[in-house]
């Protein structure tokens, strides 16, 4: 256990340890180690990234819906009021139709009754000149009495 | 066993030497008077050659994981090699928070390279030894972190690392006033000096000799425990012994290379830091 030159080998050998070691292992290990340090932090916040962007595209999905929804009640909403309307204005027009109908149908009655009171009333001139005929005969004039007669028929 | 205990563990501490005889000639030592004998003219093969062979596997291994690392997901070894980069770098950015490139790959090295060599440890005391005889390698001293050449030859590396950049940092001048104005006023300036020079010879000193102690006295016990291999029932609890002491070394061999490490670049730190006068 002597002191010998072996303290000087030792020393040499362990520079050019270092040596190598600082020229050719750890340059290459620790800049391998940091690119990948900021390869997995770029993923990260990538990934992170991409999951805000999923959460927008769902709320944007999701009022897409709710709009969609609302839309799809107006229309039904609306169409709902429209095919009520166009009952209610049916069942106008239908009335309206029944009673002008029915106006009509009273008009004509009307008329035809007045037809027949003129025809009987004629008729009844007629009769009446008749009966008047045969009971004073040829003695009176038509023309002359026709003003009177037609009074009467007026009359009844 | 034919030896004596006291053979097998001086067997078990003598490196393998090679150097210079007194006489002039060149060989490996024979003994460990004749390993004394070359004095500072010697190297131990063996310690060196575990520590260079271990170096390398270090370098090796975490060249081919750093040549083929990439950005993208990491294979088995990448995983490894990035956790123990990782952690020396955290460590280091807490204590040294100056700018200097070379200082976490130096943490690195001296963490892994100290930690494979204290791993050495582990492995039986005999195996390698009776493997290197049966080849005629007469001695062979495996864990290199138990040969004081080896710990203190890093020590002294970080001391002149401490040296460089305190100079390089304050200036010759600035280096001096601080080692003299410091702790005490300036008329104390020889006291100063003295007690900064003790506190500064003291660092590659307990750094190296930490090592080597911790490391020495776990092998010095695996040495006895094996020592305990002779009888049947005192052989089952050398064996429990053994197992229970390396489960215990598994943390100290870590923890002293993490501490060789950290006190490195605590050390380096202080070098960049100017304190104040007084």
């Amino acid at each position: 256990m002597n002191i010998t030159a072996t303290l000087l080998a030792q020393s040499v050998v362990f520079l050019i340890f270092v040596w190598f070691c600082h020229r050719f292992i750890w340059p290459f290990l620790r800049q391998a180690m940091r690119e990948r340090q900021k390869t997995i932090a770029d993923g990260l916040e990538a990934a992170e990234q991409a999951q805000k962007d999923l959460e927008l595209a769902q709320e944007r999905a999701d009022a897409k819906l709710r709009e969609a929804r609302e839309e799809a009640r107006q229309i039904v909403d609306q169409a709902r009021g429209q095919a009520t309307q166009m009952i209610e204005q049916a069942r106008a027009e239908a009335r309206e139709e029944g009673e002008r109908l029915k106006q009509a149908a009273a008009a004509e009655v009307e008329q035809d009754v007045n037809r027949v009171k003129e025809a009987l009333r004629a008729q009844v001139a007629a009769l009446a000149v008749q009966g008047a005929e045969r009971i004073l005969s040829a003695s009176i004039d038509r023309r002359r009495h026709s003003e009177l007669l037609d009074r009467l028929a007026g009359e009844l | 066993m034919a030896e004596s205990s006291g053979e097998y563990i001086q067997h078990h501490l003598t490196n393998l030497t090679y150097g210079r005889h007194p006489d002039g000639t060149w060989g490996f030592a024979a003994n460990q008077q004749e390993a004394a004998d070359m004095g500072f003219v010697a190297i131990n093969v063996d310690s060196m050659g575990w520590a260079v062979a271990l170096g390398l596997l270090f370098c090796i291994v975490f060249r081919i994981a750093a040549s083929r690392a990439t950005a993208g997901v990491p294979g088995r070894l990448q995983n490894a090699v990035e956790m123990l980069v990782d952690f020396i770098d955290d460590t280091v950015s807490s204590i040294f928070n100056h700018r200097n490139e070379i200082i976490a790959p130096l943490a690195l090295t001296i963490f892994v390279w100290v930690f494979l060599m204290n791993l050495m440890d582990l492995v039986p005391v005999d195996w390698i030894p009776q493997l290197a005889h049966a080849l005629g390698v007469p001695f062979m001293k495996v864990v290199p972190t138990t040969d004081p050449n080896v710990t203190m030859g890093m020590a002294l590396t970080v001391f002149a690392l401490i040296l460089f950049y305190s100079v390089r940092e304050k200036g010759p001048v600035g280096f001096l006033k601080e080692l003299a104005f410091h702790p005490f006023p300036k008329i104390l300036a020889p006291i100063n000096f003295i007690l900064e020079g003790v506190t500064l010879l003291a660092k590659p000193l307990s750094l190296g000799l930490r090592l080597f102690g911790n490391l020495y006295a776990g092998e010095m016990i695996f040495i006895l425990i094996a020592l305990m291999y002779s009888g049947w029932m005192i052989g089952v609890f050398g064996g429990v012994l053994q197992w229970a002491w390396a489960v215990f070394h598994v943390l100290i061999i870590t923890l002293q290379a993490f501490i060789f490490a950290v006190l490195t670049v605590v050390y380096l730190a202080q070098a960049y830091e100017v304190e104040e006068e007084h």
